[in-house]
């Protein structure tokens, strides 16, 4: 049995004490748990490079989506204007940056649509087709799923951006959401790298 | 000290109507509650996948035995290792690091009260899936079919040729569900240690609990994703008619095994780093002296972390790998013994010269000691890979990794019950009805799982429903069932005991046994906001210094 009798008094706190932020810190394991599943997909699918028994090839089939490349790496400069903006409270600049962030995002998604589109109806590659179509439209799927998260936890801070409720008391929530949207755009150049350099 | 409750009127109520009291659990979002909700809906589990246990060795008790059909010995053999991996073991230790990290560096609670929920509600949800498949598994017309291929469903038998009917993808469902429970969970651990510690809780003085917490939640991170990834492509294959794990079109079925063991063996460290963490709380406070080593402590934990990750394909040894994939695992399977020797050292460290208490989380701590250290020993035998060849799938291996989780695990979290229990609930359990408690278990588990090696060197393999008599097993089987009974009322002393002492045990106060954690500090259970006054440490031991001005231990650090 307790044999303390003194009532808890701690001693006089410290100095000076800082805490890292829980947002960026639990982003930052997000980010971590997320490569991991990602790192899987990319081993799955070097694993499985040309040991399709039909075809069609990556090399048949597939084109280089540089324009569209392009589009989602530059929307990690706009995220990273709007939220710079954000903490000078230059709210007009974040508005327009972050739009076009959505803007950009939302055409790498069309350009992955009209891509598979074409896949499918011109070239009749499915998930079911082949090893090859099964790891590529799982890779690039789960990325594109990522994307379309993304997109829609930015148009949710849009929305709320032209509600006149972002501000920079904010700006740590959307340096969160920029972490995630940069990692997106990070995953893209393995996954491009993978299937349309290596993978070709 | 129970001046540090703050009375606040209004909130001590009488009686509540129990659907009000129902009510606010199921929509709590403390991190207490969420903790004991993790921890009953493990012991409910753990009753469930014990039965499960039970019924195979009463089939396999003697040989051309038909106490079950071979296709309900499949479903049990499958449900009982998922069930006791992914709904006993992992929700109870989610359940301590719930209930006790916040309380040990001084916080009000998790970081995310709300992840921390949404995170027990999805494990929870998988389990029910997994259990839902006794009714829906082959659609709702009447015959159950429960998954039976084991419980890393190689492939191709998780494949829908293999597996007809939604057995398999309930477990898939319900894998990769209370994954992403977990991964809640660990995010939700990690931000809390890193960001809610209270002033003067700097990383070098925080509870060898939450470091061995931290560092599982880190392992969580990246050895369940796999997991998840690989039931996602194995949904992909059922449902899209991909072919990932289809030999037929080029698939691989070794890679499923692989992607299997990058999370399957980690995931044994996952389990076992917490009871780690809890031998090293209570081992010390029964010695009555600090913990041995305290940095070389931490840096073994980070460093078998490390190490686990690349160890898995020793579980592969014996599909034919080329002999550098061989030697690696062999090697880097036997470097982890040695971190985990420097720890069992610096528990016997700890231990050597104290005044040592044999109160009943002692008795389970030193028992885990020698216990874990045998299971230790027969790894490493069993990572020498031509060693394994020979008794890779026998019950060799069954009674080697039972020894880790039911003598390692297992008994470190009877000690954890036994020492929390009264923080917990305000009330001490029983001493007496704990000693029964302790000798029929450890009888048990001595007369199941040490005998089980022999039936495995003589040749007895694993997943076999009966066996021929006068192989020389039989005697054996009957003896380990035997075991097993007397374990299965240990467990009934333990749950009877966790039910009385819960209304009639000896009141606990706020420190029972005199310890040293901040948990201590506050009343037993502790009141909803944890801590009246935000606490500020200046050394490892906060309680020592409080009950020692004279002689703090802040001093010397």
């Amino acid at each position: 049995m307790s044999t303390v009798t003194t009532t808890p008094s701690f001693p006089n706190p410290a100095t000076e004490w800082h805490l890292p932020s829980r947002g960026k810190v639990a982003m930052a394991c997000l980010i971590i748990a997320e490569s991991a599943i990602f790192t899987i997909f990319v081993v799955a699918y070097l694993f499985y490079l040309g040991k399709s028994v039909t075809g069609p090839t990556p090399r048949e089939v597939l084109e280089t989506p540089i324009f569209y490349t392009i589009c989602l790496l530059s929307s990690s400069l706009t995220i990273h204007l709007a939220a710079k903006s954000l903490e000078r409270d230059y709210r007009r600049l974040f508005l327009l940056s972050w739009m076009l962030t959505i803007a950009l995002g939302g055409l790498f998604l069309f350009g992955t649509a009209q891509e598979w589109h074409r896949l499918i109806y011109a070239r009749g590659l499915t998930i079911s087709t082949n090893l090859f179509g099964t790891t590529y439209y799982s890779l690039v799927g789960l990325h594109a799923f990522h994307v379309t998260a993304g997109l829609i936890m930015l148009s949710l801070v849009a929305i709320f951006g032209f509600a006149g409720r972002v501000g920079m008391d904010q700006s740590g929530r959307v340096a969160v959401l920029s972490m995630y949207w940069h990692f997106v755009d990070a995953v893209w150049v393995v996954v491009f790298t993978v299937v349309y350099v290596l993978g070709r | 000290m129970s001046s540090n409750a703050i009375t606040i009127p209004g909130t001590q109520i009488e009686a509540r109507p129990w659907v009000d009291e129902l009510h606010q659990w199921v929509t709590t979002v403390d991190h207490k509650r969420l903790g004991i909700l993790y921890i009953l809906s493990a012991l409910l589990f753990l009753a469930i996948g014990g039965v499960e246990a039970l019924i195979i060795r009463i089939q396999l008790m003697r040989p051309h035995n038909d106490f079950v059909s071979p296709e309900v010995f499949n479903r049990m053999f499958t449900m009982h290792g998922t069930t006791m991996i992914f709904f006993v073991a992992m929700p109870v230790l989610f359940g301590f690091a719930n209930y006790l990290v916040p309380l040990m560096i001084g916080a009000r609670d998790m970081a995310f009260p709300r992840l921390n929920a949404f995170s027990f509600w999805l494990s929870f949800l998988g389990a029910l899936l997994l259990y839902f498949s006794f009714l829906g598994g082959s659609g709702l017309y009447g015959a159950g079919n429960a998954p039976d291929v084991g419980w890393w469903s190689y492939a191709p038998l998780g494949a829908r040729a293999f597996s007809p009917g939604h057995s398999s993808d309930y477990w898939t469902l319900a894998l990769l569900v209370s994954g992403f429970g977990s991964i809640g969970t660990a995010i939700n651990i990690i931000a809390t240690i890193l960001c809610l510690r209270c002033p003067g809780m700097k990383i070098n003085r925080m509870p060898l609990l939450v470091w061995m917490n931290l560092v599982m939640a880190g392992m969580v991170l990246i050895a369940i994703t796999p997991l998840s990834a690989a039931q996602i492509m194995l949904l992909i294959d059922r449902y899209l008619g991909g072919h990932f794990f289809d030999t037929q079109a080029g698939g691989s079925a070794v890679l499923w095994m692989h992607f299997f063991w990058i999370f399957g063996h980690p995931e044994v460290y996952i389990l076992i780093i917490p009871c780690f963490a809890f031998m090293s709380e209570i081992i010390p406070v029964f010695s009555r002296k600090p913990i041995f080593g305290y940095p070389v402590m931490v840096a073994a934990t980070v460093c078998i972390a490390f190490v686990s990750m690349s160890v898995w394909a020793h579980h592969m040894f014996t599909i034919g790998m080329n002999s550098y994939a061989n030697s690696f695992f062999t090697l880097t399977t036997m470097v982890v013994g040695i971190p985990t020797g420097i720890k069992i050292f610096n528990w016997i460290g700890t231990m050597w010269g104290g005044r040592i208490q044999f109160k009943t989380p002692m008795l389970f701590s030193i028992a885990f000691l020698f216990q874990f250290l045998i299971a230790g020993l027969t790894g490493i035998m069993m990572a020498a890979s031509p060693f394994d060849w020979q008794l890779s799938l026998s019950y060799f291996v069954v009674a080697h990794f039972h020894y880790v989780i039911v003598g390692g695990i297992l008994f470190a979290l009877f000690g954890a019950f036994y020492y929390w229990y009264p923080k917990m609930t305000g009330r001490m359990l029983s001493e007496r009805l704990g000693k029964w408690h302790f000798w029929l278990f450890f009888i048990g588990f001595h007369l199941t799982f040490d005998v089980m090696h022999i039936p495995g060197i003589l040749g007895m393999p694993r997943r076999i429903y009966t066996y021929e008599p006068g192989r020389g097993w039989d005697t054996l089987n009957f003896i380990i069932t035997i075991g097993a009974f007397i374990q299965a009322l240990a467990i009934l002393v333990f749950l009877a005991n966790l039910v009385i002492s819960y209304f009639r045990g000896a009141r606990a106060g706020n420190d029972p046994w005199d310890a040293w954690t901040l948990e201590w500090s506050v009343s037993s259970p502790p009141p909803a906001y944890n801590f009246a006054t935000v606490p500020t440490v200046s050394s490892r031991r906060p309680l020592w210094d409080l009950k020692h001005p004279e002689d703090p231990d802040s001093r010397y650090e």
